[in-house]
């Protein structure tokens, strides 16, 4: 038996091939062209918008991306353009950052909240109230933002002020606080808390239920099992989502627009009614801008295109690799 | 040991619920607080009512915390701790909302009137009192904006979403990925990239149809990703009784898989319409913002609810803001309503 | 009727003499419990550890009546079995003894569970110190994945906000007597997740004996293992049962019979499951009082 299996030629793996019908080949054929069609809508994006990105950045070299200025003079000769995205690229990272800081532990909070603290009825009531709000008009943030959240703000600035004017970054080189980088990080915070509260907890919902039970039976209370198992499991997966947050937060244009004092200076102090940000400074230029000025903000476009997209990317990443990981 | 032993009907207990004492302990605990924060306001440096919100987490929480450590020891020291933040954190986050929410109702019914969706504002400026002029050509703008890249995302969402879950070919793991990028893609770029691309270059200028191709690149990905979960739920076995019959997959797609996960497939498409019947920014590079009822959604300017409520905005007099109001309130009832059909289909869905 | 047959005990095939076979099943796994268990432990004899004692225990999930009417009587210092077929209601049982029953939303429960003559469900009970007293081991071994395997015997007293002298001789002492600390004692340091199946079943004990509880509930602990590792445990379970109270649930009769002084048989007759019969394991095995009881024991079904 043995001898005759040494002997016997190990066969080569038959192909399985079918020969589809016709109809199934156009099926096939029409299905995978449309599936293509997404790969050639964002090759084209990306493809359109670079052509003029590499325009700008032939005339105003790479300190398009550093200079704080933006300045179109017209001349005898003509318009000169000295322009930059610098202060701009420099506020959007100063206005995510606020988003992340408070917008991150209040969306782990409420995610906690849903999946181990509320009774069944406010965790659904909870659960559509947080999607509606993914559903929510940005220009309705704005509105709100400006003429209710805006004053309140405010006031909670000079608060910070008042008392932590000593740390660089809450000083101010005047006393004004309105429209200031910290007012639109906080839309965004409200902005980018349905995502991050939805990944995390669909994060911390599969956290194994045997750990969770090991834990409790060991005599630990709900925020040890929390501590223990559920951070320790899903944090990778929240750190995923806040990424996702902070890709919604670089390229949200109308809200902050309509919060922001939009300034072409440097300025590093978030309480300070003085900002930038890359997506509403396109449209804050759109309307009067013509020839290299439209060009350099096609540029802009394009920057915000790569940056969002690497974030993205980088969060879907972990996301996936977390969630596959529980099961 | 046998049944017959097991006379007396015995009624179920849940002794781990919450017992009146514990009730009363919660209810004394928020009670106090309050009253602590309402006195630190009147008699020490605190003010206003982030003052009194302040105060009334530190006092509640303390309080909470000093019940725990005399119920249980020191060791519920950090979960009170934790489970009174986990509650602030839960109700901050619900409040903005709520807020939002009680607000645009209160603003925007001030300013509803009928002439809103019987006029536009071809004879009116948006300076007048909110009696003169409409919203009506912005309503019909969003609509035709929403049929427009309704026709073209719908079909690409659901064959892409077939393509990765019917087909499953090599470029799978691409188009995976670029359905993930895509729905990353933001809002302003989907314009800028209409305006270079479509307007600038081809004889459609801007008009409905532009700013619809602008939406659809970012309905795209909703409506795919939502298909792609419905398409997964439809059973396998489904799939292969139908191939077992002999059919061919083509018919074994249109006649068991669609058919089984419609409700789905109409779930994905009013989210996807939920998702960008509220855009703003890819409108201003796109569709011009017209104030005459435009019903050609080919040619001249258009204008949309997003982008009414957005130019109210921006010329900043009361009347125009008045204007804002009402017009995202009627937005976000649409939203809403989109929302809830979406859901309630969803919900059916699952069972 | 019993020692010639012995050799049979395990053939399945032998259908023709059902009636003989089974019984000499029986006997067999009788004579199995007395060559480990009889006269090692009575009841009373052993200070340490404490008694668990369940009155009248009903269980429901919704309206869905789980368990009825179970009192059980768990000595101190003794290994109680608790056998049945699948959905008899054991598993259900070992869960409210130590207040692991009402993680289920809708899960309701009825009697008393006295440990020490205290009703573990009495109102203003601190849960966390039951389950400190009572502690658990699962059917699927469940380490920390992100604890070394040192970490992960002492993580109750994190867990639990428990201060110790000496962790280490605590470390040591847990390891030993669950019967792991030869294989483990140069790697404490790396992460639990690269030990065998069996290993992190006796890291769970060790894990469990850690924070010095008074009793020990084991939710089929073997299920998941192989032979090899299953024998170990039982060791463990052996050496361990002269200082704890312990309550196994089994579908393993032949294990029941190995570790345990007492078993009890729980059956579901289509309404909720109830306790059919307890006795000392010898007893049940070999001259069960029950019809029902005597069934299963002789393998005529579950």
């Amino acid at each position: 038996m043995s001898t005759t299996l040494e002997t016997a030629p190990i066969p080569t793996p038959r192909a399985l091939t079918t020969n589809p019908r016709t109809s199934d080949k156009i099926f096939r054929g029409v299905v995978t062209g449309f599936g293509m069609t997404a790969l050639l809508i964002l090759t084209l994006i990306g493809l359109f918008l670079s052509v003029r990105g590499i325009q700008t950045l032939h005339t105003q070299g790479f300190g398009f991306l550093t200079r704080y200025s933006w300045e179109v003079t017209q001349t005898d000769s003509g318009t000169t353009y000295n322009m930059g995205i610098g202060a701009m690229l420099l506020g959007t990272v100063m206005i995510s950052i606020v988003a992340l800081v408070v917008g991150v532990p209040l969306s782990i909070a409420m995610a906690l909240f849903l999946t181990f603290y509320a009774p069944a009825r406010i965790k659904t009531f909870l659960v559509s109230i947080v999607d509606l709000m993914a559903a929510f008009p940005s220009v309705l943030f704005g509105l709100w933002g400006f003429f209710v959240l805006m004053p309140m703000a405010t006031y909670w600035a000079k608060l910070i002020f008042k008392y932590l004017h000593w740390i660089p970054a809450f000083n101010a080189p005047q006393y004004f606080f309105e429209r200031s980088p910290f007012i639109a990080g906080l839309v965004l915070a409200i902005m980018i808390i349905p995502i991050v509260t939805s990944v995390a907890r669909e994060v911390f919902a599969q956290t194994p239920l045997d750990r969770i039970q090991a834990a409790y039976a060991l005599g630990s209370t709900k925020w040890g099992v929390i501590k223990a198992v559920v951070f320790p499991f899903g944090s990778s997966g929240v750190v995923g989502g806040a990424m996702l947050g902070l890709g919604r937060a670089f390229g949200e244009t109308v809200a902050v627009y309509t919060v922001l004092n939009i300034v072409f200076k440097g300025n590093f102090h978030v309480l300070y009614g003085a900002g930038g940000n890359v997506a509403s400074m396109i449209i804050l230029k759109w309307g009067e801008a013509t020839g290299d000025e439209t060009t350099a903000l096609l540029a802009a476009g394009f920057i915000l295109f790569l940056l969002t997209l690497l974030v993205n990317l980088g969060a879907n990443f972990i996301v996936r690799n977390t969630l596959k990981s529980g099961k | 040991m046998t049944t017959t032993a097991n006379v007396i009907e015995v009624k179920p207990r849940k002794p781990w619920k919450a017992t009146p004492t514990d009730r009363a302990t919660t209810a004394f605990v928020l009670l106090m607080g309050l009253v602590i924060a309402a006195a630190a306001v009147k008699f020490t440096g605190l003010s206003g009512k982030l003052g009194f919100v302040f105060a009334f987490v530190i006092a509640a929480t303390a309080l909470e915390v000093f019940f725990s450590i005399r119920k249980y020891g020191r060791k519920a020291l950090g979960d009170s701790i934790a489970t009174s933040l986990i509650y602030v954190g839960a109700t901050a986050t619900f409040l903005p909302v709520a807020s939002i929410l009680l607000i645009t109702l209160k603003n925007g019914v001030k300013g509803l009137r009928w002439n809103l969706f019987t006029t536009d504002m071809f004879n009116a400026s948006f300076l007048d009192p909110i009696g003169n002029g409409g919203l009506l050509h912005a309503l019909i703008g969003t609509l035709l904006l929403i049929v427009i890249a309704m026709i073209l995302s719908v079909p690409m969402g659901i064959m892409t979403a077939l393509y990765l879950t019917e087909i499953r070919g090599k470029g799978s793991n691409l188009i995976q990925f670029v359905v993930q990028a895509m729905s990353g893609v933001p809002s302003v770029v989907a314009g800028l990239f209409i305006f270079t691309s479509v307007i600038l270059i081809t004889p459609l200028k801007t008009s409905a149809a532009a700013g619809a191709l602008a939406l659809t690149i970012l309905m795209i990905p909703t409506v795919t990703r939502t298909s792609q979960e419905v398409l997964l739920l439809v059973p396998g076995d489904l799939r292969e009784a139908g191939l077992a019959m002999g059919a061919t997959q083509w018919k074994t797609v249109a006649t068991i898989v669609v058919p089984a996960a419609r409700n789905g497939l109409i779930t994905a498409t009013i989210l996807g319409v939920a998702r960008i019947a509220g855009e703003t920014a890819p409108l201003i590079f796109t569709i011009g913002g017209a104030d005459k009822l435009n019903l050609n959604p080919f040619k001249d300017y258009q204008s949309a609810l997003p982008f009414y409520v957005w130019k109210g905005l921006t010329l900043g007099t009361p009347e125009s803001i008045q204007r804002s109001w009402s017009a995202i309130l009627i937005l976000l009832i649409l939203v809403l309503a989109l929302f809830t059909t979406a859901r309630t289909l969803g919900g059916r869905r699952m069972k | 009727m019993t020692t010639e047959n012995s050799s049979n005990e395990n053939s399945a095939e032998n259908q023709e003499g059902a009636e003989m076979t089974t019984e000499t099943a029986s006997s067999s796994l009788a004579n199995i419990s007395q060559a480990h268990n009889l006269g090692k432990r009575a009841p009373g004899t052993h200070v340490m550890g404490s008694g668990l004692e369940a009155r009248g225990v009903h269980a429901w999930f919704g309206k869905h009546h789980a368990l009825s009417n179970v009192s059980l009587d768990f000595s101190a210092g003794t290994v109680t079995a608790l056998i049945g077929p699948s959905g008899c209601g054991k598993s259900t049982f070992i869960r409210t003894l130590n207040r692991m029953h009402e993680f289920i939303p809708s899960a309701a429960m009825a009697g008393e569970v006295l440990l020490d003559g205290k009703d573990v469900y009495a109102a203003g009970t601190d849960v966390t110190k039951i389950r400190l007293q009572i502690g658990m081991v699962f059917q699927k071994p469940n380490p920390f994945p992100s604890m070394t395997i040192g970490e992960n015997v002492l993580s109750g007293l994190k867990l639990a906000q428990l201060k110790v002298d000496n962790k280490d001789d605590l470390l040591e002492e847990c390891l030993v007597r669950a019967g792991l600390w030869k294989e483990v004692k140069d790697r404490l340091g790396a992460h639990a997740g690269g030990l065998s199946g069996g290993q992190q079943q006796r890291l769970c004990i060790a894990r469990s004996l850690a924070v010095k509880p008074k009793v020990l509930l084991m939710d089929e602990p073997c299920s998941a293992l192989d032979p090899g590792s299953t024998l170990r445990i039982e060791d463990t379970i052996n050496e361990l049962a002269s200082s704890m109270t312990i309550i196994i649930v089994t579908h393993n009769m032949q294990q029941a019979a190995r570790v345990s002084d007492y078993t009890a048989f729980f059956l579901s007759e289509g309404g909720p499951g109830q306790m059919i019969e307890v006795a000392p394991t010898n007893e049940i095995f070999s001259r069960p009082r029950d019809k029902r009881t005597e069934n299963y024991v002789s393998g005529r079904f579950g």
